[in-house]
Order: C-alpha cells, then sequence, then structure tokens
C-alpha cells in the first residue's frame, strides 16, 4: 500500500495519568484517503491527531509522514499538512481577513498568492462580505468555516480535521462537508474525527473505530456493519463500543 | 506578519490601550503632584497650633513670636471665643484630628529659666574670678516641661521635623537669655554686638555634579523615572494576558502545528511589547517635559541623556517582559495571572526602592532590593538623570537587566517545551 501516513506501535501515556491514552497503535493510511477516526468521548482520537501533527511526541512507537519523521523533518512535515483543531482556534478581535492573512503567512505564503486563496475560499465558504468583521461578531457556524479556511489556504497535502463540523446548524455542516469533498477530489488527505456517523459513513472510505486509546476495528462502513452485523455505521459503532456511557478522560 | 497581528490585537483593545498608556501617565502625575504638594506643605504652607500658654512672660510671648516669625505656623490661642482653653479640649481637638499640633506652655516659665540661667551664669563668674568662699547657695531648678500633643495620624518624619524646629527656637531664646546674663553681670551694655546671635557654622548644600549641565534633584526628577518603571513593568500583565490567551483560544496549538520557527513568533510579541515600553516612557517624558509645568509642576530636565535612557529603557523592558513570558507561561487561568502580576509589580516596586529609598530600608531589605531587577533600572536612571552618569557608567545595571531577561526567558521555554513533550 501507498501509506502516506505510517503508524508503527504508537503508545502515548500522560505524565499525570496512569492509563495509555494511545496503546499499540499500528496504522497505515493511503494517499489520497478520507479517513475517518471514530471514538467515545476521551477514547483518545484527540490524543492521535495530536500525535500525527507533531503537537506531541510519543511514549514510544514511530510515526512517519510521507516517509519522514518529526524528530529529522519537523519544518517540511508541518509544510505539508493542514490541521482544523477543534476549538475555533482564532483571533476573536482580529476580522477573518486578518486572521487568514497571518495564518497564512505562517505557511509562507504572501502576496497576492495568499489574497486569491483567501478570497477564493471566504467566497467559498459564503463569508466574502463578512470578511472585514470580527470573529468575535460571528456565529459558531461562521466561525466553524473560517477555522476551516485557516487550515487548508497553503493547499496542504494531509489534512487533519478534529470534528469540524461540531455545534453547527446545518446549512454550515452541508457547506463545509461540500469542501471537504472538493478537497478530496483534488487529491488531498483527510484525517477526520467526527460524532456525527452519518457524516463519516457518506464521507470516510476507511474508519477506525478507536476506544481506551486502542483501534478496535479497521474498515469501510460496509466492512464494520458486516463484522458486528448490524445495519447501519451507528448500530455498528455502539455493537463495537458498547452503550455504557464513556467519561474516559 | 507576527508583529502586524499583535499590534493589531493591541489596538483593537481600547481598555488595554489605556491601560497601557493612560494609567502610567496618569499614575506620574497624580504621585508627583502629591508628592510635590507634601513637600510644598511642610516648608510654605501654615500649620495651625493651639497654644495654652500659662506663663504669659518673655519666654512664652518670645517663643510664639518666633513660632510665628517661622511663617510655618499660626498660632490659635482661642476657639470659639473661648480665650482661656484647658488641656482637656485642646486634647479634644488633637484627637478629633482638628488640629495636628497643640503646645501647653507651663506657668512661670520665664522666671524659672531666668533664675536658672542667672544661677548659673553666676557660678560659671564666681569660678572664673577664683571666689568660691563667697558663693551663694545655688538653687537648682528642675526642667521645664512644655507639652507637645501631636494629631497620631501625622507621620512620625514630620512630627520630627516640627519638634526639632520648636528645640531650635527654643534654644536660641536660651542662648540670648545666656548672654544677657552675662551682659547684666559683666555690665555690659544691653545693646552689645554680640547678643545679636548669629549662626555660627552655616550650612551650603552643594550636589556634586561631574558635568557643567546641573540638573537639581526634585520630585519631578525623582518621581519621573520611578513611575515610569512602575507603569513599564506593568507590562507583565497585559503580555501573560496575551500568552494565555492564546493558549485558551487554542491559536498556540494552532501555530505550533505550523512550520514557523518557535523563536520568530516569541520574537514577534517581545519586540512588539518592547516597542510599547519605549512609546509609554518617551510620552511619560513629553508629560513631564510639557504637561508638568502646565499644572504648577516643575518640568522635567531629560538632561541630554535621551539616547542613553532609551538603551536603558530597553533592557528595563525586556526584564518586565520576561517576566510576563514566565508568568504567562506558568499560569494556567487568567484568573491566577492577572492579580499575581500586578501584585508581584506592587512588591517588586515596594522592595526595589520606588516608595520608600533602599537606603531607609532594613539592612535585610536593602539585599532583597539589590536583587530586584526594578532596583537595577531605578539606580540607572538616577545614575543618568541625578548623577548625570554616562552609559559606561551603568553598565552593570544594564548587563544584569539583560542577563535576568535571558534567564527568566529560558525557565519559560524550556518548561513550555516540556510540557509539550509531556
Amino acid at each position: 500500500m501507498n501509506a502516506i501516513i505510517d503508524i508503527q506501535g504508537i503508545y502515548k501515556k500522560y505524565k499525570e495519568s496512569e492509563f495509555f491514552s494511545v496503546e499499540d497503535v499500528n496504522l497505515q493510511i493511503k494517499k489520497g484517503a478520507f479517513f475517518g477516526l471514530l471514538g467515545p468521548n476521551g477514547a483518545g482520537k484527540t490524543t492521535l491527531i495530536s500525535l500525527l501533527c507533531g503537537l506531541i511526541k510519543p511514549t514510544t512507537g514511530k510515526i512517519l509522514i510521507e516517509g519522514k519523521n518529526y524528530e529529522s523533518f519537523e519544518k517540511q512535515i508541518k509544510q505539508n499538512i493542514g490541521v482544523v483543531p477543534q476549538e475555533y482556534a482564532l483571533y476573536p478581535t482580529l476580522s477573518a481577513y486578518e486572521n487568514l492573512l497571518y495564518f497564512g503567512s505562517m505557511y509562507g505564503l504572501k502576496g497576492k498568492e495568499l489574497k486569491k486563496s483567501i478570497d477564493y475560499y471566504l467566497d467559498y465558504l459564503g463569508l466574502k462580505e463578512h470578511a472585514h468583521r470580527s470573529i468575535q461578531s460571528f456565529s459558531g457556524g461562521m466561525k466553524r468555516r473560517v477555522n476551516l479556511i485557516a487550515g487548508i489556504l497553503h493547499n496542504p497535502s494531509i489534512l487533519f480535521l478534529d470534528e469540524p463540523t461540531v455545534g453547527v446548524d446545518l446549512q454550515s455542516r452541508l457547506i463545509l462537508v461540500d469542501l471537504l469533498k472538493e478537497l478530496h477530489k483534488k487529491g488531498t488527505t483527510i484525517i477526520y474525527t467526527s460524532h456525527h456517523l452519518h457524516e463519516v459513513q457518506e464521507l470516510c472510505e476507511t474508519i477506525a473505530i478507536i476506544d481506551k486509546g486502542k483501534i478496535f476495528a479497521l474498515g469501510s462502513s460496509e466492512e464494520l456493519m458486516e463484522k458486528t452485523q448490524t445495519t447501519n455505521l451507528e448500530a455498528a459503532f455502539l455493537a463495537l463500543t458498547g452503550v455504557n456511557l464513556k467519561e474516559h478522560e | 506578519m507576527t508583529l502586524r497581528k499583535e499590534f493589531l490585537i493591541l489596538f483593537k483593545d481600547l481598555g488595554g490601550l489605556a491601560v497601557l498608556f493612560i494609567m502610567p501617565v496618569v499614575l506620574v502625575i497624580v504621585v508627583t503632584l502629591i508628592q510635590n504638594n507634601t513637600y510644598e506643605n511642610i516648608t510654605n504652607q501654615k500649620m495651625k497650633v493651639l497654644v495654652i500658654d500659662n506663663d504669659k512672660e518673655k519666654v512664652s510671648q518670645q517663643v510664639l513670636d518666633e513660632i510665628t516669625q517661622s511663617g510655618s505656623f499660626e498660632i490659635i490661642q482661642s476657639l470659639d471665643g473661648v480665650t482661656q482653653l484647658d488641656e482637656n479640649r485642646l486634647q479634644e481637638e488633637v484627637i478629633k484630628g482638628n488640629y495636628q499640633l497643640a503646645i501647653v506652655i507651663p506657668p512661670n516659665l520665664t522666671s524659672n529659666i531666668q533664675k536658672q540661667i542667672d544661677n548659673n551664669v553666676e557660678q560659671v563668674l564666681e569660678a572664673v574670678v577664683e571666689s568660691s568662699e563667697s558663693s551663694t547657695a545655688v538653687e537648682s531648678q528642675s526642667e521645664q516641661e512644655v507639652r507637645l500633643y501631636f494629631d497620631p495620624a501625622l507621620q512620625i518624619a514630620f512630627r520630627e521635623g516640627i519638634k526639632s524646629a520648636i528645640d531650635k527656637i527654643v534654644g536660641r531664646i536660651e542662648n540670648k537669655f545666656i548672654y544677657q546674663a552675662f551682659a547684666e553681670q559683666l555690665d555690659l551694655p544691653e545693646n552689645s554686638e554680640f547678643l545679636e546671635q548669629k549662626n555660627l557654622v552655616v550650612f551650603n548644600e552643594i550636589i556634586p555634579q561631574e558635568k557643567e549641565l546641573i540638573v537639581l534633584p526634585n520630585a519631578v526628577q525623582h518621581n519621573v523615572p520611578a513611575w515610569s518603571l512602575f507603569a513599564i513593568f506593568f507590562i507583565i500583565v497585559p503580555f501573560a494576558m496575551n500568552l494565555l490567551k492564546e493558549k485558551n483560544q487554542g491559536t498556540k496549538v494552532r501555530l505550533y502545528t505550523m512550520p514557523t520557527n518557535t523563536f520568530i513568533l516569541w520574537a514577534g510579541k517581545i519586540v512588539t511589547y518592547l516597542v510599547i515600553c519605549i512609546l509609554q516612557f518617551y510620552l511619560i517624558l513629553i508629560v513631564g517635559r510639557y504637561v508638568f509645568p502646565l499644572i504648577g509642576l516643575m518640568p522635567f530636565m531629560i538632561g541630554g541623556q535621551l539616547l542613553n535612557l532609551t538603551i536603558l529603557t530597553l533592557a528595563v523592558g525586556l526584564a518586565a517582559i520576561s517576566i510576563g513570558v514566565l508568568f504567562g507561561t506558568f499560569a494556567k487561568t487568567e484568573e491566577q495571572s492577572s492579580p499575581f502580576g500586578a501584585t508581584f509589580v506592587v512588591i517588586l516596586a515596594a522592595v526595589s526602592g520606588v516608595w520608600v529609598p533602599t537606603f531607609a530600608m532594613p539592612i535585610a531589605m536593602q539585599y532583597i532590593a539589590k536583587l530586584s531587577p526594578m532596583n537595577w533600572g531605578l539606580e540607572g536612571y538616577y545614575t543618568l538623570l541625578l548623577r548625570q552618569g554616562t552609559l559606561w557608567q551603568i553598565k552593570y545595571e544594564i548587563i544584569l537587566l539583560l542577563l535576568f531577561s535571558s534567564l527568566m526567558i529560558s525557565i519559560a521555554l524550556w518548561y513550555d517545551k516540556k510540557k509539550r513533550s509531556l
């Protein structure tokens, strides 16, 4: 397999924690994949994404992004990935345009190239008219859209999305999903976590179910349903992770 | 771009700007006005003094005349039409704070002093002419007690100053009586020249200056650098808040996923706030130079030291920012950082000699003051502004400030890196 992300025997234990947040994860994600990471709250999804983005280091194990590791090629890897965190991660007093100008420049974009990219995505996501309003005056859905643009301005080859549609209205979600499909069509590898199982089922070719830091199941939504003898992804998910409340972290 | 972003964030926060620029100016003006007026009160303004004169003779009259002539006091001997005040009423007025000082002159003060001086002079003269066999019995007089009632709220230094002034007046009168007694005993004419007392020792106050340009120390020259320093160090609070906001908003995490050098991110912030420090300082200098004379204060004299002051202020600003870096990195919430930062600056100012000169502090505190970056800055400013020093003369202060800044920033960066690698 032509793996763009190669995770080899990853363990992650936080200093203050008794348990591993990520335990013995081995995973290969092929180039151009739309990969879903599903799991209950505190299952280890955000920790795994943080490891893949180079925000934290694994306790043991190896992560290769496009065949490179963070120890030696941190800058090159970070130049080619885009990250959309769960929080809005924007400067609330600055306008959408000022935020994007700044974050785009952090990827080395400048001048016309940067402005063109900002204008394109603001227009795509229906924010052009609001470009010069401060973020603090935006609705949750508008903030989510700007949050996404900040992660894709530099056309990354891999895009990490940590629950990008949480807390947004249907209209905002549809437009966000539409853009993600567009990016995928253009060849961007997308690693996606969400609680919206229908969305995951619709978008992701491969899904990993993670709980208590371990990958429980891996496959397409059809394969997962077949494995659990269920008819939809939600039922498959519950069959794999159980119906009890999950509060690990 | 980081600089642009930081300036945009700062200039879009009007409340924050007011704290950064208006508050220091208000602080310097208010403190200088108060300190200047306090000084003027002591020297120029008359203090009302309640007096019960139970003597009503030559000495008490002369004491009261001299007190009046000193220009610092106004004698009050009757209240609400009552001319014969009693000591209880007098005490009551002082306790209530209506008067800060009251004097009770004992009865027969003049006659007793006169008797004592006459006896003493007579004894001295008898000893001189060696006629001890004909000496008369000396009647010893007990000490005369002039009672001074002070308002308990009056500061000790001020109280001591008043006591010293009254003591000086009484001493001069006693001397005059002694001379007069000698004159009488020796049958000298009453208008002899030596009875006109002049001080034998006079004080000439000289402030040593190395350069020809003389800048006289006054409340303005002391307060402008001291309170500018205090204001500059207050940048700890907004800087730490800025870091915490980035942490809590998630923008810091986003930035760490980007290929940017962490050094550039930090440098951008530090340079922005250094510019703010310099602007704060220049604003205070401008206010000191041009606004102070408009409100009755002396103009602040830079004395040709602008470049040296700017270099020192850069070092001071960096030290202040480095503490902000440390606080912002260690603190978890804005509620932790903000009150702690503000209290820390106030304590640092107290320890460093901004409020009370370090030489007036207990020995242990003097040693602690020497460890404070605010004290290094203050010494540097005083060397440049009051002692007309050179950049070379403040090299140790600048080196210490830079070393301190490097240490604080290094600790913060180490901690930040450690937290991320957990």
